[in-house]
């Protein structure tokens, strides 16, 4: 999938470390999020209407992960596996095309 | 290997700092002036007018917290990077000194060790920088302007070695702004010594894109803590290669990181760190004229802290007056803190007592270390303590 930060990484997963032996030396995390899930703290989903989506993409900028990605028909879409649901999209979408939902487990 | 030339020069402890940063190839230098440290970054911005210095990034900084977070930035990227502070700057320091420990970054910064105010002073004084001790940096106490020299050059190579920060202190006036004889290396040699960095990690590598200062959650955090204190532990072993490397190339062997001065046979030493061990030295040699067997232990690396050679030391002496020209409100000297802490566990029982001495650039002299011996002499004795902390220069 392309997040235009680059493409995501075939196997990405969220990285649990068992030993120490295992951890990096500095408290680093390889290869960012291209690699590591992000998606695993949120209570609410941004849902996005395509009928009121003017393909401004001002989400995919103020998105602070790569969550939001551009689809080949130039709407926009979420990557649930990184989006920490803050928020941050519907606030700024001008046209109000995403509401956040609260998420059903 | 090209032959070893020293070069000599007459120079300020500032001076010596400064002409370590330029033969250490230092990348990146965060400047923010403060007394008595400010003729160091001055004499490094003179090098640099004067095309001495090549590829350096001088930054001026607003406060010394930012230069702190300047060095870290670009440590991070991969560069060798410097800063140098004093007393109520290293306080304003003090949050970024923790981000460039935990970041794992191998800074080096020299300390001019200047009293904490008030009442305001800017004489010499070791809280500063011993109040800086949980901070994950080494820190190494230079007795002269000579160790100022060297001490940098090692640290680079130390730090760089275990992927720690390193600070480097020199007191205040009594080294910062005196003149004395510093044996230069020549720039060959020093770059045989101290290679390029090989850093743990750059933000510059695009191919291998990395996150720093992300979040570390009860699952993680304590493991990195782990990691620190392993490098601490590695540095000591560290320490003693370069030292003796250093010795070798150089001819000033620093493998000891307690410096041991006539102890084979001493009924008692002093110990302590910085620029007040060269008196004690002195009165050392006097001394033992009259007749006391003693001797002087001068503590080079306080981080990491030299338990083994502490031992070996208390083992072969029956008492140990520890000088410090710092203190900790509400319990005693830091040094004397940690060595009595660090025998405790141990078979190593000499009597040991805590002088308080020269605190904010208070003079102290071959006399008062005869007066320190007459008393350590009594106790020793006698075979008991008088008093445990002594506050020696008080007006009674
Ligand atoms: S900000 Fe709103 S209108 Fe603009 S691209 Fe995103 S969803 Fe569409
Ligand atoms: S809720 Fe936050 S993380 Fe999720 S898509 Fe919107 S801006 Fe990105």
């Amino acid at each position: 999938m392309n997040t235009l930060f680059g493409e995501r990484k075939e196997g990405a997963t969220k990285i649990v470390l068992k030993s120490v032996d295992e951890y990096p030396e500095a408290p680093i995390t390889l290869g960012t999020t291209l690699v590591n899930f992000t998606g695993d703290w949120r209570t609410f989903i941004p849902v996005i209407d395509d009928d009121k989506c003017v393909k401004c993409y001002i989400c995919w900028k103020f998105c602070p992960e790569p969550a939001i990605f551009i689809r080949e028909d130039g709407y926009v879409g979420v990557d649930y596996d990184y989006c920490k649901g803050c928020g941050i999209c519907a606030n700024e979408c001008p046209t109000n095309a995403i509401t956040m939902e609260k998420e059903e487990k | 290997m090209a032959e070893y030339k020293p070069i000599r020069k007459v120079v300020s402890g500032n001076y010596a700092a400064a002409y370590a940063v330029k033969h250490a190839r230092v990348e990146v230098v965060a400047a923010y002036p403060i007394t008595p440290q400010t003729s160091i970054i001055e004499k490094i911005a003179e090098f640099l007018a004067n095309g001495e210095i090549e590829g350096l990034e001088y930054v001026p900084v607003e406060s010394e917290h930012s230069a702190m977070a300047a060095c870290i930035g670009a440590s991070a990227t991969g560069a060798r990077a410097f800063t140098a502070t004093s007393a109520q700057g290293l306080a304003l320091m003090h949050e970024m000194l923790h981000w460039a420990s935990g970041a794992r970054l191998p800074i080096v910064m020299v300390d001019v060790n200047r009293a904490m105010a008030p009442p305001w002073s800017v004489w010499d004084d070791q809280t500063d920088s011993l109040s800086q001790r949980d901070t994950g940096w080494m820190q190494f106490y230079a007795e002269n302007n000579q160790e100022v020299y060297d001490g940098v050059l090692m640290a680079f190579k130390i730090a760089e070695t275990v992927n720690l920060p390193a600070m480097v202190v020199e007191s205040a006036f009594i080294l910062s702004h005196t003149y004395d004889v510093v044996e230069m290396i020549p720039q060959e040699l020093v770059d045989e010594f101290l290679p390029p960095r090989k850093p743990l990690y750059t933000l510059t590598d695009f191919d291998n894109p990395i996150a720093v200062g992300a979040l570390g959650g009860p699952n993680d955090y304590y493991e990195f803590r782990y990691k620190i204190q392993k490098a601490m532990e590695k540095a000591e072993k560290v320490i003693h290669e370069v030292g003796k490397e250093f010795g070798e190339r150089f001819g000033r062997d620093y493998s000891q990181m307690i410096e041991l001065y006539r102890t084979e046979d001493a009924d008692f030493v002093f110990m302590g760190m910085g620029s007040l061990m060269g008196t004690v030295k002195q009165a050392v040699d006097i001394l033992r004229e009259e007749g006391y067997k003693v001797g002087a232990a001068k503590v080079r690396w306080f981080r990491p802290f030299p338990k083994k050679e502490l031992y070996e030391l208390a083992k072969s002496v029956e008492g140990i007056a520890v000088l410090d020209r710092n203190f900790s409100f509400g319990q005693e000297g830091i040094l004397f803190n940690e060595a009595k802490g660090a025998l405790y566990n141990t078979d190593a029982k000499p009597l040991i007592k805590n002088y308080i001495v020269g605190l904010g650039g208070r003079d102290f002299t071959v006399n008062d270390v005869r007066k320190i011996a007459e008393n350590m002499k009594a106790i020793i004795d006698k075979g008991e303590l008088d008093v445990e902390v002594d506050w020696y220069h008080l007006k009674r």
